[in-house]
């Protein structure tokens, strides 16, 4: 099995500031994770949930704080010019790392959910009818199904929900299946939360793009696993979050392409979504300040740039490459444990690893493994539709970042024992 | 941290593996399923009640080690007892894995006093309290129960 993520030759990484990749000395970059929790190291293993920020982040939001704080647009004061720039400027750090052809595609918004039901509720409102379609996967998050069901039983449109392998990868050919004349809209997952699939996603563009059909990706679980380009890949949305790519919560980008923007109307009215407002009349104003009605999280787009260019910092692709010998070990760690069934088995994937153990609930496991330090997670991971198609309740999950070691995963794995030991 | 062996005590293990009273009831007339959305266990329990007196009770699902055990105690606790007092029971026994109960309490509760230590884990309250919150409602408007 090559469960890696086969990365390749690609530019991340490249570049006079980098410095080499070591685990280790990442590890002081982010102080959180020096701690004991109940008394024992931390081992933090639930980075599908929510990342680590290093210090660079926490700095630059109080750095902002502490020196420039301002609203920004229309000031004419010092401090709302530099804020404007900061922000603007975190809009550009933001093309730069999904090279995106224009700043202007980057709207900023709360998250992945935001952004995901931005486009759908907009979608609502440029005529989405009934007899129209639109595709979905198995494989989803709530947050790229839940708004496309909304967007579905409000107008009378059909959901179409492509469906996986047992190991977890999507059936590409059920996929051309189901796109048709009436798909208006396709959403699908760059990579799986619950199970860490990889899907082709330049193809799946490649495959609705022959048809005229505009793609959404959410790419939540991507941009801190993999180099993200949205012009190689093509899509017409690009969706995820700041606080899973070692930035702050609040903050997540909605990329478009400028012409799709340009036609969807915008679902929020406020300030400084507009140009002009008379009582008989309202003109939007261009891209992206449509989108982004209302004061947006100034501090959370400057701290999301600080992750980038802590990023950027790095030797990413020997960080990637890191973190897939994580997820190799882990794997082989964890099928020697007894009892232990791994969950999903799609190539390639990221560095999650989602497993069941006998008869012992997920829940339990959490429970447990919490006490000898380790931080993972227990439930459904927001994908219900994919556990009901697994058969399962519940798993267990471990998501590594780059600052994780093999020595998290030993503890991981010796932790599974103890869980044996207090409820096998 | 609190000690596993508060939370993961030698009866509740027992109810996990052995759980009492699992299973339909045919002659139940009273019914309802509930759900912990925070976990996705979902359980369902069936009561008989006559007389104002709930003769029987099972309960069905899947779950984790504190909800099973918390739903088989439930049962053997309330079972042959007055809805009045399954009530009560109720309010006693989420008050001791919430903000807790004096002494007194703890030991009216009886074997149900073994789930004190769940107050120490936040995120497992729910799992404790899933069963009762299903018996209510079975016992009340039969409509579904969340833990939310
Ligand atoms: C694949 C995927 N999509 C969407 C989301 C939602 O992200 P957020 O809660 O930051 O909006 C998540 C987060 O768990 C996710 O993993």
């Amino acid at each position: 099995m090559n469960p890696g993520v086969g990365l390749g030759a690609s530019s991340v990484g490249a570049g006079p500031r980098v410095r080499p990749f070591d685990p280790a000395s990442v590890v002081p970059d982010f102080p959180v994770l020096s701690q004991l929790v109940h008394g024992k190291p931390l081992s933090y293993l639930d980075n599908a949930a929510t990342t680590q920020k290093p210090l660079a982040v926490v700095e630059g939001i109080s750095h902002f704080y502490l020196h420039d704080n301002a609203n920004i647009h229309r000031g004419v004061h010092l401090l709302s010019e530099r804020a404007t720039a900061a922000y603007e400027g975190a809009r550009q750090a933001v093309q730069r790392f999904i090279n995106a052809r224009e700043a202007r595609e980057v709207v900023f918004v709360r998250g992945t959910t935001e952004a995901i039901n931005l486009v759908a509720q907009s979608l609502v409102r440029s005529g989405l009818k009934e007899g129209d379609e639109i595709v979905v996967s198995v494989l989803e998050h709530h947050s790229n199904f839940v708004p496309w069901k909304m967007a579905a039983e409000a107008t009378g449109a059909r959901l179409r929900v492509v469906p996986i392998t047992d190991a977890g990868d999507l059936r590409l050919d059920q996929y051309e299946r189901v796109l048709t004349s009436r798909t208006r809209i396709v959403a699908l997952g760059h990579v799986s939360n619950a199970l860490g699939t990889v899907n082709p996603v330049a193809e799946i563009v490649r495959l609705a793009h022959e048809r005229g059909i505009p793609v959404l990706i959410d790419g939540a679980q991507a941009v801190a696993h993999l180099p993200v380009d949205v012009q190689a890949i093509d899509c017409d949305f690009y969706a995820f979050s700041g606080h899973k790519l070692y930035g702050p919560t609040g903050i997540g980008v909605l990329y478009g392409k400028a012409g799709r923007l340009d036609a969807l109307p915008p679902w929020q009215g406020g300030g400084d979504m507009i140009r002009s407002v008379t009582l008989e009349r309202v003109d939007y104003n261009t891209l992206p300040a449509k989108f982004e009605a209302g004061t947006p999280d100034i501090a959370g787009a400057i701290g999301l740039e600080a992750a980038i260019r802590y990023l950027e910092g790095l030797d990413r692709a020997a960080a990637f490459a890191h973190e897939e010998e994580l997820l190799g070990y882990a794997i082989e760690r964890l099928e020697r444990v007894p009892g232990v069934r791994l969950v999903g088995r799609g190539a390639p994937r990221t560095s999650i690893v989602s497993f069941v153990m006998d008869e012992i609930h997920p829940h339990d496991i959490g429970t447990i493994l919490d006490g000898e330090g380790v931080a993972i997670r227990a439930g459904h991971h927001c994908c219900q539709p994919l556990m009901h198609r697994l058969g399962l309740g519940a798993t267990a999950r471990a998501s590594f970042a780059f600052y994780n070691r093999k020595e998290d995963v030993d503890r991981l794995a010796d932790a599974l024992d103890r869980v044996r030991e207090v409820l096998g | 941290m609190p000690d596993l062996r508060e939370l993961y005590q030698e009866v509740i293990l027992d109810h996990h593996k052995r759980p009492r009273n699992f299973g339909p009831l045919p002659e139940g007339n009273r019914h309802a399923k509930g759900h912990n959305p925070l976990c996705g266990d979902r359980l369902t329990v069936h009561a008989q009640v006559a007389d104002g007196i709930i003769r029987d009770v099972r309960f069905e699902g899947a779950g984790c080690a504190i909800s099973r055990a918390s739903a088989s105690l439930m049962t053997d606790a309330v079972k042959g007892r007055p809805v009045a007092e399954a009530q009560r029971l109720f309010e006693e026994f989420h008050r001791m894995v919430t903000v807790g109960v004096d002494d007194e309490i703890e030991a009216s509760l009886g074997k149900l006093s073994v789930f004190c230590g769940v107050r120490e884990f936040p995120s497992r309250v729910k799992c404790a309290s899933l069963a009762w919150h299903t018996l209510r409602s079975a016992l009340g408007d039969g409509r579904d129960a969340s833990t939310e």
